[in-house]
């Protein structure tokens, strides 16, 4: 579903990744855990299209085609899903009338019919329940006055109804409560299935005890550095980051 | 006096015609304003940039009105016309509306005007058919309080003054539905000026809401000089809405002079669309103890427009609260201005007033002038102003286009929402939902329209 070979990025003039190769299947979730500063955001980022990264060199491939060459609406439209590590609040727009836009674009993308405002509602009611949120959140202003579990959950509650290809959760679990946690990792874990992948980015470990991944990759200074099973999480939380960083500057020595 | 500009000779002309026509017919009492508010038009001249007096200059610093004074204008009462009736359709506010009082080129319409549902005693009439039948409730109040001395177009408007729309509502009586003021200038092929005067007299415990539209049917270049004066008695409400959206090359000059008394309560939201060249004066005398007034605003303006809005609040008494907001979109290279002065008197201790202009700039080539002002005379006050001038989120444009949403739908989605703050405190439901569609409209973007951001 999405190959990422060779990718280079860059913001002004500080290069950030520097090489990531990684393939994702459909039904397949990898995790990529890293160090602060590592470029994990960077490339959740490049991948649904932020335009302030500049990639250099590389390119990636989702599901056939050229993902880099499209705008950021069309990679939406195309099934990609970036669940923001801080989601921006939008005064002035409600919940229900963004995600309907939202999921209109898309259906229309995929020459399916719009759904009214009736059934649209009788969509969203539905998925309220999978996010245990109250529906009185989804009237108010995009993420306005939300706490931060809210707005996580909304971010989870928006994957829901968009009913993505490919999900790239970005520090989902950052700053969330244990109650929270579950709540969007049961979330996320009601939308699994064979035809759908998903990145899930993470600093820590714990989410992973909530979503098993299949696959999890580390991330150091802008490239993946080991790769494992899900084993290889927990052998980070009980030895940090340092170990990996110190294999990796024996592995690939810096050119000064 | 000094030597009269020539620029003004086509005024002077027109007044001695006017004087000598329907002028003629009038109270006394309404010649002697007439004559004087002329005088000092003459006196003052046109606030160029050359203007002798430094006090007046700074009041129309960002404003140029040398396309007005370079323009023959014709009073535009000399030929009526009558507008469209789609056009007429999409203005009126029907049953909605208690009484609507239509003026077509600055003169009052029976034919189009309606007073469905009034409440008894109160008067929604024509400013000449109110001098006719009730002069004693018109004389302490007319050219009272917008004062001629330092704004010439206030003194334009009040020399020619002759037609307009005059409300009184008497002691302790609600008016539920609003009454609206409806000014089409339908353009005549030839420059011409209207001089609507409005009066407004809410008595002690009584409550109204007014809706002040003007709109243009032709783009032909046209001049709206208008005044309105209301007074809000004792405890008494008053909602006031004026909705500007006059033709393209329209100048539409205009002033709100608000007299508050004893705790009484006034608002006013003016949204400012149409026009060429729009300045708005809107200022209000706090002088009544713990009266409160709230001035809301929206300009949203684009291509080559300029469109200028002045308020003062002048809080006379003590315990007295404002709240002003306003907020302005400019795109194209259209040109903003908004200059908020809020005076303290020695007596008004305990003000409380606040004062918040922002301003969004959708492109690189509009502008904007902005100036809040604080003149505070004793030390017992809370006072806040403050402004903003930004563009729209980078962040929230790629978080709504991450969702799949178009480039220029999340652009137009944002500048909704900056909008919507004004447009959500307009309380009468067909106005707020006749602006939400155009703004939807007008933002040409694709936003889902059967239902509102």
């Amino acid at each position: 579903m999405l190959e990422i070979r060779g990718l280079h990025a860059r913001a002004g003039n500080n290069e950030i990744l520097r090489g990531i190769d990684l393939t994702v299947n459909a039904g397949e979730v990898h995790a990529v855990m890293g160090p602060n500063g590592s470029g994990k955001s960077t490339l959740a980022q490049v991948l649904a299209g932020r335009e302030d990264y500049q990639v250099t060199a590389g390119g990636v491939i989702y599901e056939g085609k050229d993902l880099l060459a499209m705008s950021p609406e069309a990679r939406a439209r195309e099934g990609i899903f970036l669940g923001f590590q801080y989601p921006v609040e939008i005064p002035g727009v409600s919940t229900t009338y963004f995600l309907k836009a939202a999921f209109n674009a898309i259906r229309k993308h995929r020459g399916l019919e719009e759904l009214d405002a009736v059934d649209f509602l009788a969509l969203i009611k539905e998925k309220t329940k999978i996010l245990e949120m109250e529906q009185s959140l989804l009237n108010r202003p995009i993420n306005e006055g939300f706490s931060g579990g809210e707005k996580k959950r909304n971010e989870i509650f928006q994957m829901a109804v968009l009913e993505p290809k490919l999900a790239i959760l970005d520090e989902t679990d950052s700053g969330l409560d244990i109650d929270a946690l579950k709540i969007v990792a049961n979330g996320v874990n009601a939308l699994r299935n064979p035809d759908r992948a998903m990145v899930v980015i993470t600093h820590y470990q714990r989410l992973l005890n909530y979503i098993v991944p299949d696959y999890v990759h580390v991330l150091v200074d802008g490239r993946i550095v080991k790769s494992g099973g899900k084993a290889l999480a927990l052998e980070l939380e009980a030895k940090g980051y340092d170990w990996i960083k110190a294999d990796a500057e024996l592995a690939q020595p810096t050119i000064a | 006096m000094a030597q009269v500009a020539k620029e003004l000779d086509g005024y002077l002309s027109d007044f001695e015609r006017f004087e000598k026509n329907g002028a003629a017919k009038g109270p006394s009492w309404v010649h002697e304003i007439r004559r004087a508010a002329l005088s000092r038009f003459a006196e003052l001249g046109f606030p160029t940039a050359r203007h002798p007096d430094p006090e007046l200059r700074e009041e129309w610093k960002y404003t140029s009105v040398a396309p007005i004074v370079g323009l023959r204008f014709k009073p535009a009462d000399h030929e009526l016309s009558w507008p469209a009736s789609d056009a007429l359709a999409s203005a009126t506010l029907g049953s909605v509306a208690c009484a609507e009082l239509v003026f077509v080129n600055g003169r009052y319409s029976p034919a189009l005007s309606s007073r469905r549902s009034l409440p008894k005693r109160v008067a929604a009439l024509s400013l000449p058919a109110a001098l006719n039948a009730h002069p004693e409730s018109i004389e302490p109040h007319l050219a009272r309080h917008a004062s001629s001395q330092n704004h010439p177009f206030v003194a334009l408007n009040t020399a020619f003054m002759r037609d307009g729309a005059f409300v009184y509502v008497p002691t302790g009586t609600v008016v539920e539905a609003p009454i609206h003021l409806l000014f089409i200038s339908t353009g005549r092929g030839h420059p011409t000026v209207s001089y609507p005067r409005n009066l407004i007299v809410a008595g002690r415990d009584s409550q109204v809401t007014i809706v002040e539209r003007y709109i243009g049917l032709q783009n032909d270049a046209y001049f709206t000089n208008a005044v309105t004066e209301v007074v809000v008695g004792e405890n008494a409400a008053i909602d006031h809405y004026k909705l500007q959206r006059e033709g393209e090359d329209a100048f539409h000059i205009a002033t709100l002079q608000v007299h508050q008394g004893r705790s009484s309560n006034f608002s006013s939201h003016s949204v400012a669309l149409g026009g060429a060249l729009v300045r708005n004066d809107v200022n209000a005398v706090l002088d009544g103890e713990g009266s409160e007034c709230t001035l809301n605003g929206l300009y949203m303006v684009t291509g080559q427009q300029h469109v200028d809005n002045h308020t003062r609040i002048d809080h006379v008494k003590p315990h007295c609260l404002s709240r002003q907001l306003y907020k302005g979109v400019l795109d194209g290279k259209a040109r903003g201005v908004f200059n908020g002065k809020i005076v303290v008197h020695p007596a008004a201790q305990k003000t409380d007033a606040r004062q918040t202009n922002k301003n969004l700039l959708l492109s690189g080539d509009a502008l904007i002038d902005t100036k809040p002002q604080l003149e505070i005379n004793n030390n017992d006050v809370k006072c806040t102003h403050g402004s903003t001038i930004g563009r729209l989120d980078e962040d929230s444009i790629f978080y709504l286009r991450s969702r799949g949403i178009g480039v220029e739908v999340a652009r137009g989605l944002l500048t909704y929402a900056f909008a919507s703050e004004i447009i959500k405190r307009i309380k009468v439901e067909p106005i707020r939902a006749q602006l939400e569609n155009l703004l939807v409209r007008r933002l040409r973007s694709g936003l889902p329209v059967e239902d509102t951001p």
